[in-house]
């Protein structure tokens, strides 16, 4: 016998063993074909049968070359657990199982001398949320009566852009008595509270990118909900820059400038302003880390709008040049406005930090009112690609970093003056309404989600080591890959009508929150109305505990 | 709940008129104390007009430490009229010692300023009064201002007008605006700054209804202006924002209803004003109220006024004569005081106007 080399990887060792009955299998090769990530394949196994005929025992042996269905033994084209052969398999004859005794992490790391990528959200699952610890607890009854949600009318939006102080509007009261506007003052847009957040045209596949963006422009004139999406880095097709749908977008600018060679050029072509411009300067993902777009989804069209031949795509991690906030809010948000002639808000998305309240108080006393919104990242944030090891340990969570943002702001007076904007993790049980409506409670003027849209598109992954493929290239469903066969899977219609129907749903449920607590506009930073089950959260949120 | 109510008269009308209005709204509040503000004052006051009165209650040792703080500061009193009370055993009222309503010259210094400053001023000596004689409740200062006297005092209204003998009319103390209120027992706690109406530099405020923005109010309120303190009732915010855009803006009345109800946005869409009412909307965002709310309120040039919530939650009702307006939550307290009124006439404010009564009685409805 072969001396055995326990080195070797076996399906053991993986994240995922497949399951296969080969009694139920009738060859048909669609988990083979279907599965991006080459994880299983068709293998012919030699079989030994032993058998007897006649009536006493005579055992005689038949060997028989039987084709199978049979898991690859190889880190690089492992089973991420997508379940992509489960949903073609017309017999339920495979499926992944998870492998609690996985050695991946170690194994991986040291077959390849290099650390560990891939897309999605921190995996270390702790304790309960916090967001779950919090509930609305302070109901209208008597004194004040609740709202109806069905029957009264609710102002649900948040603002976009600078907001002055009320002394410093440049008002006039005219003859008539009534105030006249004396001089101009920054932009700002009302926009729907949930933002659809940066994903690039690059991180997902063109037909995911365009489902969003058709859902986005249903919304906005067939719903009457003014949702804007942000084009994440990576440029924007040219034929929505010159659309009047170019409204609906927020364009982005991070470290890498991908895309903005083409944008700038469209400009003299625009027939509408972008909703914004927001610059990037961290993710809560990946803190201190810049974009990844690895060279095996730099496909030709992306390679046009950016303008970048096929490479591995890597975003400083810093912006170039620029070395303090003070630089930052001069060089940057001020050519920023200026190329929109200060028509189109300007604002500033940060990775939740120890540090984000230093910064949103440089920000927030900034003297030339031109940084439109403080959107703040935490760690629960999802990502296109990054290293494991920034997924799951660098970060700081959303909740508790945003209040520290609101009661800064409070503290001097400036509440609203540049709106709080949080995302990470936000809608990860599948209920964003509640979500963002809490984190409004608690100072948000509105939220972004990512990571949660690709979910209503069909996305398999999860924050349990399910799939997070996404920077393969290889996503099984079609949403964050350039592979044509694969991004054919995504049927863009469909995706569009779930985005739209899930904001349509959860536009009801913003309201059935409004309405017991009486408000008819969003409750912004009243905190009164929530409650917390968790002493050590209410202590820090500054909310009222209880059991 | 509340309920409250405002005479506004060419005449000069004793508080027993007040008393009356409210009466037969008991059912709707809980007689649980008293309170009213007067502007524009005649009687004994009416030869003080320029002058600020200090409207306070207070026990021996606060009477003492007030009069030598105001003396300090260069205060002179020149006239003092203490209420002449009855005592009478069973009354129900959480009686104070003193009840002080001092009229005072301004400093020497201050008597050739401007408007302005004496009005900084005023506000400054109150606040510091308030605040020495915070101190084992020894004293709680409403007002101190010209024109103006303030009454309030945790008990039965109906008992608390007997105690100081107000159900009587005479022509000692009258004014040509009254506004009061019913209720001490606040959501909060039950202190005597608690009671509406309140008062801040001219403007009273009082409100019948539930902020449900208090919070976000207050967190706003407390940076803006050294006189926004207490907060004792979610109804001060109203005060307060009153104070705010009124005088600390400049604007005009009118723009208080954009402010505490801004119209939603569809509609601001539509406006000419829209980039006017858009700012204000935002950089006052939080200033905005929810909830049930009617709110009657004073200016310093004694123009009366009311609205109500956005959704119109609380009612309230304005009659008239020739020669006087009353506010008022319930109708019946006005049949009361105004029998012979055209009642065909009276105004239920809607949701989306403030209606606003000026010195001539001159009735407007501005519609936001």
């Amino acid at each position: 016998m072969e001396t055995m080399k326990v080195q070797n990887v076996t399906p053991n060792d993986m994240p995922w063993k497949i399951k296969y009955d080969a009694s139920r299998c009738t060859l048909c090769g669609s988990c083979v074909s279907a599965c991006s990530f080459r994880a299983i394949e068709a293998k012919v196994e030699r079989r030994r049968m032993v058998f007897s005929e006649g009536d006493l025992p005579d055992p005689q042996q038949r060997f028989s070359a039987v084709p199978v269905i049979r898991q690859v033994k190889d880190v690089r084209h492992y089973c991420r657990g997508c379940g992509i052969c489960e949903k073609v398999c017309p017999n339920d004859a495979i499926g992944p199982l998870r492998n609690p005794d996985t050695r991946h992490p170690i194994i991986t790391r040291c077959i390849g001398g290099d650390s560990i990528k891939r897309g999605g959200r921190k995996n270390l699952e702790s304790a309960v949320r916090t967001l779950d610890k919090i509930r609305v607890g302070r109901i209208s009854q008597m004194t004040d009566p609740s709202l109806d949600a069905q029957r009264h009318t609710f102002d649900l939006l948040a603002p976009f852009g600078r907001i002055l102080p009320a002394k410093q509007l440049p008002f006039r009261v005219n003859e008539q008595n009534s105030l006249q506007v004396e001089s101009s003052m920054p932009p700002v847009h009302w926009i729907y509270p949930v933002i659809i957040g940066d994903m690039s045209i690059g991180a997902l596949s063109w037909r995911m990118w365009e489902a969003v963006a058709m859902a986005v422009a249903y919304l906005n004139e067939e719903c009457g909900l003014p949702v804007r999406m942000c084009s994440g880095e990576g440029g924007v097709p040219v034929r929505l820059l010159k659309s009047r749908y170019l409204k609906y977008i927020i364009l982005q600018i991070a470290s890498g400038h991908f895309g903005w060679n083409r944008i700038a050029k469209a400009m003299p072509h625009m027939v509408e302003d972008p909703a914004g411009v927001l610059i990037k300067i961290g993710q809560g993902a990946k803190p201190g880390d810049g974009g990844l777009l690895q060279a095996g989804k730099v496909a030709e069209h992306i390679q046009a709008i950016r303008g970048v031949p096929r490479a591995d795509l890597l975003s400083p991690p810093n912006h170039q040049g620029l070395y303090s906030i003070e630089e930052s809010v001069q060089k940057m948000f001020l050519s920023f406005n200026a190329a929109f002639k200060f028509r189109v808000p300007v604002a500033i998305k940060v990775a939740a930090s120890a540090t984000s309240v230093s910064v949103f108080n440089n920000l927030v006393r900034d003297p030339y009112n031109i940084v439109g919104g403080f959107f703040l990242d935490g760690i629960d944030g999802g990502t296109g690609a990054a290293h494991e090891v920034s997924l799951d340990h660098t970060g700081h969570p959303i909740v508790s970093k945003l209040r520290d943002c609101y009661l800064a702001a409070t503290a001097q007076g400036r509440q609203g003056q540049i709106p709080l904007w949080a995302a990470g993790g936000l809608g990860k049980t599948g209920d964003l309404a509640a979500d963002a409506f809490k984190m409004i409670a608690l100072g948000a003027n509105g939220v972004f989600t990512g990571k949660l849209v690709l979910q209503m598109a069909g996305c398999v992954g999860n924050d349990m080591g399910r799939c997070n493929a996404c920077n393969t290239g290889l996503c099984p469903v079609g949403i964050t890959t350039q592979e044509p066969p694969l991004v054919h899977r995504l049927d863009v219609d469909r995706v569009a009508q779930n985005i739209v129907n899930y904001f349509l749903a959860m536009d009801t449920e913003f309201k059935k929150l409004l309405a017991p607590i009486g408000n008819s506009s969003l409750p912004v930073g009243r905190s009164d109305a929530l409650v917390a089950t968790d002493q050590a959260v209410a202590d820090k949120l500054q909310l009222q505990y209880v059991c | 709940m509340c309920r409250i109510g405002a005479i506004k008269s060419l005449n000069y009308v004793h508080p027993s008129q007040a008393l009356l209005l409210m009466e037969s709204q008991q059912k709707g509040h809980d007689n649980s104390g008293f309170a009213m503000v007067m502007h524009d004052l005649g009687g004994i006051f009416e030869g003080y007009k320029h002058l600020p009165t200090l409207s306070m209650a207070c026990t021996d040792e606060g009477l003492k430490l007030a009069e030598e703080m105001l003396h300090t500061a260069g205060f002179q009193r020149v006239m003092q009229w203490v209420p002449e009370i009855d005592p009478r055993p069973g009354l129900d009222i959480h009686a104070m010692p003193n009840y002080v309503f001092e009229t005072f010259d301004y400093p020497k210094s201050s008597r050739q300023g401007d408007q302005k400053e004496k009005e900084e001023l005023l506000l400054d000596m109150r606040l510091k009064l308030r605040k020495a004689l915070e101190h084992d409740e020894q004293g709680f200062v409403y007002s101190f201002w010209p024109d103006v006297v303030t009454l309030k005092e945790i008990g039965d209204p109906r008992d608390i007008g007997t105690y100081f003998r107000l159900w009587a009319p005479d022509d000692k103390f009258t004014a040509k605006v009254i506004t009061a209120q019913c209720r001490q027992n606040t959501n909060y706690d039950i202190v005597r700054y608690a009671a509406h109406p309140f008062f801040l530099q001219g403007y009273t405020a009082l409100a019948n209804g539930e902020n449900t923005f208090y919070l976000k109010n207050v967190e706003f309120q407390r940076q803006l202006h050294r006189g926004y303190i207490g907060f004792e009732s979610d109804s001060q915010c109203f005060l307060y924002t009153l104070h705010y855009v009124h005088r600390e803006l400049n604007w005009p009345l009118h723009y208080y209803k954009h402010v505490v109800t801004p119209l939603p946005f569809e509609d601001i869409e539509r406006r000419e004003d829209k980039s006017q009412l858009l700012a204000m909307r935002q950089s006052l965002a939080h200033l905005e109220i929810n909830g049930p709310n009617t709110i009657i309120g004073v200016l310093p040039d004694f123009t009366m006024f009311t609205c109500c919530d956005a959704k119109k939650l609380r009612p309230v009702v304005v009659g008239r004569t020739d020669d006087t307006v009353v506010i008022s939550s319930e109708v019946c307290g006005i049949n009361d005081i105004l029998p012979d009124r055209d009642w065909e006439t009276d105004i239920y404010p809607h949701e989306r106007e403030i209606v606003a009564i000026d010195n001539n009685l001159e009735v407007q409805r501005w519609r936001q």
